[in-house]
C-alpha cells in the first residue's frame, strides 16, 4: 500500500513539474517594474486594504488588544474613505473576545490560527480539538499549518490525510492551509505542497505562504509559485482556491507588486478578498498613508498613521 | 468586486474554466518623462568634430511608434568615408597606436561612466528611434552597453594574458556596420573591443536608427577621446558598402542579415581584410517534457517577443515535446494575454513598435505565407495604437519543417511551433537549418542539457533561460549565422594580430 | 589673528566604521619636521579579532556580488583617490617624502587600483577552464575566493604597498584585515575614508594601525584568517609561517630585507589574484 501510494505521489509530482528558481525571480522582477499610478494606484491601495487579514499573534495579546484590533479592522482610518479589512487574525484564545466586539454578524471575519500554530508539533488529536474549539467559539476562518516534518520526510499521504482531517473538523469555516515556505525551502517543494493541499480542500479555501514566525515569509517568488499552482489546479479541475501571502509585506509598494502578480497570473476573478488576502499588521498603516498621499498629493508623515513606538 | 462564477458541480463533463484578464484594474498611462535631448539635426562625427556631409544630404529619422519626425540625419557619401578613414588612420599612427594600454583603458572607463550618467536620456532617445519599450532600453540596452565599455576597458592593459604564447597587436583601422535592432548596444559591442585592442574605428549605424550613435559621439568628446579614434558615419545602406570595401580598413565587422553579409563578403573577396560577420538566425527553443514549464513559457516569450522578435538570436522556432505540447501552448496563450503592446514610452509596455513600415510589411508577408502553407495562426486580443508600426505577438501551430515560416528569418514577433518525440529528433530538427546562431534547451536533467549543448550546432546555447547577454560571454554563430565572436576573451582575438 | 584649524582625529577603519582601539591606547605621530601631528590608534589583538569578525560578516555578501559590481567599486575607489590626490600626497609627505615623490606614489596607487578593477570580471576566463577528460563528463574548474585574508603592509611605500597587497585580494571576493605601515600609518587612515566613500560594503577591507611586534603573532595564529599576504623580515616570516601551520593558512611573503620595486609593472598582475583563490573542479555526465 505504502509503495503504491508513494508511487502515485511520485507521479503527481512528475505531473506538477519542477520549478526553476532563477526563472521565477526574473518573472516577478517584471511585476516590480510595473508603474502603477493615480487612479490605478488608488484602486489597488483600497483593494489591498479590503484584503488585509489584520493580525495579532503574540504571547502578550489580551482581550483589550484584540478589541482595539477589531475596531481598527472595522474602521481603518477617520479621514480616509476606505473599506474595512477582510478579517482579523488571532490566536484561538482570542476568538471569543473578538466575537464579542464584532458581534454575531460583521463585515470583518474572524480568522483563528489553529493546529498548534506555528510549529504544528502537537498530536493530531489535540490539533483537531483546537480547530473545533475555535470554530465553536465563533471563528469564521481557520488558518492551519501543515506537517512540514512529514513533507520533508516524504510522508505525503500522512500530510494530506492530516489536512483532510482538519478540513473535516472545521465545519463551515473557511480553511487556510499554511505551507510554511521558508521550511520547505525550494520552489519545487512549495509547488508540490500546494498541489497536495489543494486536492483535499474546498473551493473558497486558501493556501497560505507562512506563519510569519520565521525569518523569511511571503516573497514575490513564493507568491508566484503558489499563484501558478492555483491557476493550474483551477484550469485542470474547475475548483478555485484562494491565496494568502503572510508576513514580510510591510509597505504599500510591496502589496501592489503582489497584486500585479495576481492580476497578471490569475486575472480579474482573483482581485477580490474572497480569493486573495494579505496576512499583515503594519501594512495597513502604510496603505492608509499612501491613500492619503494619493488624495492630497502630498507625501505623508508616518506618525499620522502608525502606532510605532519610535516616532521621528 | 466580481462574483465567483456559480458552482460547476451540476455539470457532468469536465468544467470549462477560464481566466479573466479584463479591465477591472487597468494600469493608468505611465509615460517616461525624461528628456532625450534630441537635436533637430545630427551631423557626421569625423576627426573628433561634428561636420556636415560633403553632399549636403539629410534624411528624416522617424519615431516608429507615432510616425513623427525626430531629427534630420546627415547622409554620408564616399567622400565622407574617405575623410573618416583618413582621420582614423592618422589617429592610429600618431596617437592611439602608441598609447599605453593603461591609458586607452582610462578613455573606455570614462565613456562607460558618462554613459551611465546619461543613461535615462539615452534610453528615451533609443526608444523613440527604434520603437522598443522604455523598460527594455532602460533596464537592458543602455546598462549593458555601458557594461561593455567597462568590461573592455579592463582588458586594454592586460592583453598579454589573452593569447597564450603570442602577443596581441592592433590591426589598425577597422570598418564596422551595425543594424537597427539594438543601435546603442551594437555600437558598444563593436567599438569597445576595437579600442581596447588599440585599433581606430569608422562605424556606420543603421540608416533607420542613427540617433544614439551620434549622441554617443558627444560622449566621446566629453571623455576627451583623441580625435579620429572613432568616426561615426551616418547614411544610406550603400555608404555601408563603401565602408566595408574601403582599402584602409585592416578589418571589417558586420552585423546584419545573412543576405547583406554575403554581398559584403563578395565585395571584399580576394583581398587581405580580416572580417567578422554576425548574421541571421532561426533558433530552436527546445522544451522537453520534464522542463519547468512556467519558466519555459517565460523563456519562450523572452525568446521571441523581447525586442519585438527583431533579434538575430531570437527563439523563433519552438520545438516542444509532443507529450507537453498542448499544455505548453495553452500556457503560452494565457501568458500572451497579459503581454502589453503599446506606446514604447509607457513604462508598462512589454511589446513596442516594429522599427519601420517596410519591416512590418515584411512580417505581414510571412503571416500570410504561414496561413497559406496551412499552419494555424493565433494572436492574443490587443488594442493597437492607430498610428505607428504595431502588430500583436503571433504564434503558429501545426508548423512543418518545410514551411517558410519555419525556415526563413522573419525578424518579428512571430513564433513557429513544431513538436518532437525524442532527443535525437529534437537535435535533428534544431540543426536542420542553414543558420546556427543560438538555441534554447529546457529540461530538468543536467546531463541532457550537456548533451544538447554538445550536439546543437549553435554558437550560443541557453539552458533553462534565453536571450541572456553579458560582456564576458562570447557571442556569435555557426554556419550561415556568421563567424567570429563578440564579447569575452574570444571576442578580443578578432580585433588583433597575433605576433 | 590667524584662524586656528580643526585638527583631525586619526581613526582606524574597521567594519565600515571609524574606531579608536578598544584598548584606548594611541601612539603619537610626528610630521617630517618633528612636530606633533596626531595620535594614532594602537590596535590590539582584540581589535584584530573584531576586525576579523567584521570581515567574516561582510564576506558572503561581497563574494556573491557580481564581478562587474566589484570592478565598479574598485574603480570608484580610484575615482575617490584621484579626486583627493592632493590630500593623500600631503599624508605621504608627513613621512618626509618630496612633493614629487608623494604625487608619484599617489598616481601609481590610483593606476594600480584601476588595474585590479579591470581584472574582477576577467581572471576567471584566464584561470578557470574546461578539462577534456577521457570520459563522457563535462569537467570544469572554477575559482573561488578563500575567505578572510590577513595583510601586513611594508613600512614603505606606505600607500602603494598597502594598496598593492589589498586590491588583488578583494578583487575576487575575499575580505581583508590589514596592518598598515608602522612608521607611516597616516596614509592608511586617509585610505579608510576613501574606502568608506566608494560603495565598498563595510567590513570588506579593515585597516588597523599599530605595532607589528604586538600584532603579527595574532595574524599568524587566528584560525579564521585563511591566508596571509605579508611583507615581512626573516623573524616575522618565521612567526607567521609557524603560526599558520595549525590552521593550514596559505601564505605569500615578500621579503622585507630585499629590494622590491613597487612601482614596476612586475609588482602587479594576475598571479597576485591567483594566490588567494581556491580551485574547484566539478564533473557532470553528458548524456540524454
Amino acid at each position: 500500500m505504502a509503495a503504491t501510494s508513494s508511487a502515485s505521489f511520485r507521479r503527481l509530482f512528475d505531473e506538477v513539474g519542477p520549478v526553476d528558481a532563477v526563472g521565477v525571480e526574473e518573472r516577478v522582477a517584471k511585476f516590480a517594474a510595473r508603474s502603477i499610478k493615480k487612479r490605478a494606484k488608488l484602486f489597488g491601495l483600497k483593494l489591498a486594504v479590503s484584503m488585509v487579514d489584520l493580525t495579532t499573534l503574540e504571547g502578550k495579546d489580551t482581550p483589550g488588544k484584540v478589541a482595539a484590533l477589531c475596531a481598527k479592522a472595522l474602521h481603518p482610518h477617520d479621514e480616509a474613505d476606505v473599506p474595512p479589512v477582510a478579517a482579523v487574525c488571532v490566536y484561538p484564545a482570542m476568538v471569543r473576545p473578538a466575537r464579542r466586539v464584532l458581534g454575531p454578524i460583521s463585515p470583518v471575519r474572524i480568522a483563528s490560527v489553529a493546529t498548534a500554530f506555528p510549529s504544528g508539533q502537537s498530536p493530531l488529536k489535540i490539533r483537531l480539538a483546537e480547530v473545533r474549539q475555535a470554530v465553536a467559539d465563533g471563528a469564521d476562518e481557520i488558518d492551519m499549518v501543515i506537517n512540514r516534518g512529514a513533507f520533508l520526510a516524504g510522508e505525503f499521504a500522512r500530510l494530506q490525510d492530516e489536512i483532510a482531517a482538519v478540513s473535516e473538523a472545521r465545519g463551515a469555516a473557511t480553511l487556510k492551509v499554511i505551507l510554511e515556505t521558508s521550511e520547505l525551502e525550494t520552489y519545487d517543494n512549495i509547488r508540490a505542497a500546494s498541489w497536495l493541499a489543494m486536492r483535499v480542500i474546498r473551493a473558497g479555501d486558501f493556501i497560505k505562504t507562512s506563519t510569519g514566525k520565521t525569518s523569511l515569509n511571503a516573497t514575490p517568488g513564493n507568491n508566484q509559485v503558489m499563484l501558478e499552482a492555483i491557476r493550474d489546479f483551477y484550469l485542470a479541475t474547475g475548483t478555485a482556491i484562494s491565496m494568502k501571502p503572510a508576513g514580510g509585506i510591510r509597505t504599500a509598494k510591496q502589496a501592489l507588486q503582489f497584486l500585479v502578480a495576481v492580476k497578471e497570473t490569475l486575472g480579474d476573478a482573483w482581485l477580490t478578498n474572497r480569493r486573495y488576502r494579505f496576512g499583515a499588521s503594519s501594512l495597513l498603516n502604510d496603505l492608509l498613508r499612501q491613500i492619503a498621499k494619493e488624495k492630497s498629493g502630498a507625501y505623508q508623515a508616518p506618525y499620522y498613521f502608525s502606532e510605532a513606538a519610535e516616532s521621528y | 468586486m466580481p462574483k465567483l462564477s456559480s458552482a460547476k458541480k451540476s455539470r457532468p463533463r469536465r468544467p470549462h474554466s477560464a481566466l479573466i484578464f479584463g479591465d477591472l484594474w487597468e494600469y493608468d498611462p505611465a509615460p517616461e518623462t525624461a528628456d532625450p535631448k534630441l537635436k533637430p539635426r545630427y551631423e557626421l562625427f569625423i576627426g573628433g568634430k561634428f561636420v556636415a556631409p560633403a553632399g549636403g544630404q539629410y534624411r528624416d529619422s522617424i519615431n516608429p511608434a507615432n510616425e513623427r519626425k525626430l531629427a534630420e540625419i546627415a547622409q554620408a557619401d564616399a567622400t565622407d568615408v574617405d575623410a573618416a578613414y583618413a582621420a582614423a588612420q592618422k589617429a592610429y599612427e600618431t596617437v592611439w597606436g602608441r598609447l599605453a594600454g593603461r591609458e586607452r583603458a582610462k578613455y573606455l572607463y570614462r565613456i562607460a561612466r558618462l554613459l551611465q550618467d546619461r543613461a535615462r536620456e539615452f534610453a528615451v532617445a533609443e526608444t523613440m528611434d527604434n520603437g522598443k519599450p522604455i523598460r527594455e532600453t532602460r533596464d537592458f540596452d543602455v546598462p549593458t552597453a555601458a557594461a561593455h565599455f567597462f568590461y573592455h576597458a579592463g582588458w586594454a592593459d592586460k592583453l598579454e594574458y589573452v593569447a597564450p604564447g603570442r602577443r596581441m597587436a592592433p590591426l589598425g583601422v577597422v570598418g564596422q556596420v551595425i543594424p537597427w535592432n539594438f543601435p546603442l548596444l551594437m555600437l558598444s559591442w563593436k567599438i569597445a573591443p576595437a579600442l581596447a585592442t588599440g585599433n581606430c574605428v569608422v562605424i556606420k549605424p543603421a540608416t533607420n536608427t542613427s540617433i544614439t550613435a551620434v549622441k554617443l559621439a558627444e560622449i566621446f568628446q566629453d571623455a576627451g577621446l583623441p580625435p579620429g579614434v572613432v568616426n561615426v558615419i551616418t547614411g544610406p545602406g550603400a555608404t555601408g558598402g563603401v565602408i566595408m570595401a574601403h582599402p584602409t580598413a585592416a578589418k571589417i565587422a558586420f552585423t546584419g542579415s545573412t543576405e547583406v553579409g554575403k554581398i559584403i563578403m563578395r565585395s571584399v573577396a580576394g583581398g587581405d581584410k580580416r572580417m567578422t560577420m554576425e548574421l541571421g538566425g532561426k533558433a530552436a527553443n527546445i522544451v522537453f517534457d520534464d522542463a519547468p514549464i512556467d519558466q519555459a513559457v517565460e523563456g519562450i516569450v523572452n525568446g521571441i517577443f523581447f525586442n519585438q522578435g527583431q533579434v538575430c538570436c531570437a527563439g523563433s522556432r519552438l520545438l516542444v515535446h509532443e507529450s507537453v505540447a498542448d499544455a505548453v501552448v495553452a500556457k503560452l496563450k494565457t501568458r500572451l494575454r497579459v503581454l502589453r503592446v503599446g506606446d514604447p514610452l509607457d513604462k508598462n509596455t512589454d511589446v513596442g513598435a516594429i522599427v519601420s513600415r517596410a519591416q512590418l510589411d515584411t512580417i505581414q508577408g510571412y503571416l500570410e505565407a504561414g496561413v497559406k502553407e496551412g499552419a494555424e495562426m493565433w494572436q492574443p486580443p490587443c488594442r493597437l495604437p492607430t498610428k505607428g508600426f504595431f502588430m500583436p505577438p503571433t504564434i503558429f501551430t501545426g508548423v512543418q519543417q518545410s514551411h517558410r515560416i519555419a525556415r526563413e528569418e522573419i525578424f518579428g514577433p512571430v513564433l513557429a511551433i513544431l513538436t518532437f518525440r525524442t532527443v535525437d529528433e529534437a537535435i535533428e530538427k534544431a540543426n536542420n537549418t542553414a543558420y546556427g546562431l543560438s538555441a534554447g534547451v529546457w529540461t530538468d536533467k543536467g546531463s541532457r542539457i550537456l548533451k544538447m549543448s554538445t550536439e546543437l550546432k549553435a554558437g550560443v546555447v541557453w539552458a533553462n533561460t534565453f536571450n541572456k547577454f553579458d560582456p564576458t560571454s562570447p557571442f556569435g554563430g555557426y554556419k550561415e549565422s556568421g563567424f567570429g565572436r563578440e564579447g569575452g576573451r574570444q571576442g578580443l582575438l578578432d580585433y588583433a594580430r597575433l605576433v | 589673528m590667524s584662524r586656528l584649524p580643526i585638527t583631525k582625529t586619526p581613526k582606524a577603519y574597521v567594519g565600515g566604521a571609524f574606531i579608536r582601539s578598544e584598548s584606548g591606547r594611541t601612539f603619537p605621530l610626528q610630521d617630517a619636521a618633528g612636530n606633533f601631528f596626531g595620535n594614532i590608534p594602537q590596535c590590539t589583538r582584540k581589535d584584530l579579532r573584531n576586525a576579523v569578525e567584521a570581515a567574516a560578516k561582510a564576506g558572503p555578501g561581497w563574494a556573491r556580488r557580481t564581478p562587474y559590481n566589484r570592478g565598479q567599486i574598485l574603480y570608484r575607489l580610484g575615482e575617490m583617490l584621484e579626486a583627493r590626490a592632493g590630500e593623500m600626497a600631503d599624508a605621504l609627505r608627513l613621512g618626509g617624502a618630496s612633493r614629487a615623490a608623494a604625487a608619484r606614489e599617489v598616481t601609481a596607487t590610483i593606476d594600480r587600483l584601476i588595474y585590479y578593477a579591470g581584472w574582477t570580471d576577467k581572471y576567471e576566463q584566464v584561470l578557470g577552464n574546461v578539462n577534456p577528460v577521457a570520459a563522457p563528463y563535462f569537467n570544469f574548474t572554477v575559482t573561488e575566493p578563500m575567505g578572510i585574508v590577513g595583510v601586513i603592509a611594508p613600512a614603505a611605500p606606505a600607500l602603494l604597498g598597502l594598496a598593492s597587497l589589498v586590491a588583488p585580494v578583494v578583487a575576487s571576493g575575499n575580505t581583508v584585515v590589514a596592518l598598515a605601515s608602522e612608521v607611516q600609518p597616516y596614509p592608511a587612515i586617509v585610505l579608510g575614508e576613501m574606502l568608506a566613500t566608494s560603495d565598498l560594503p563595510g567590513g570588506v577591507v579593515n585597516l588597523l594601525t599599530g605595532f607589528r611586534a604586538e600584532l603579527v603573532p595574532t595574524f599568524a595564529t587566528h584560525a579564521h584568517l585563511r591566508a596571509l599576504s605579508a611583507v615581512a623580515d626573516a623573524g616575522e616570516r618565521q612567526t607567521l609561517a609557524l603560526g599558520a601551520v595549525e590552521s593550514v593558512k596559505r601564505t605569500r611573503f615578500i621579503k622585507a630585507e630585499e629590494k622590491y620595486d613597487w612601482f614596476a609593472d612586475s609588482a602587479q598582475g594576475l598571479y597576485a589574484i591567483r594566490d588567494f583563490l581556491e580551485f574547484k573542479t566539478t564533473w557532470h555526465p553528458i548524456g540524454a
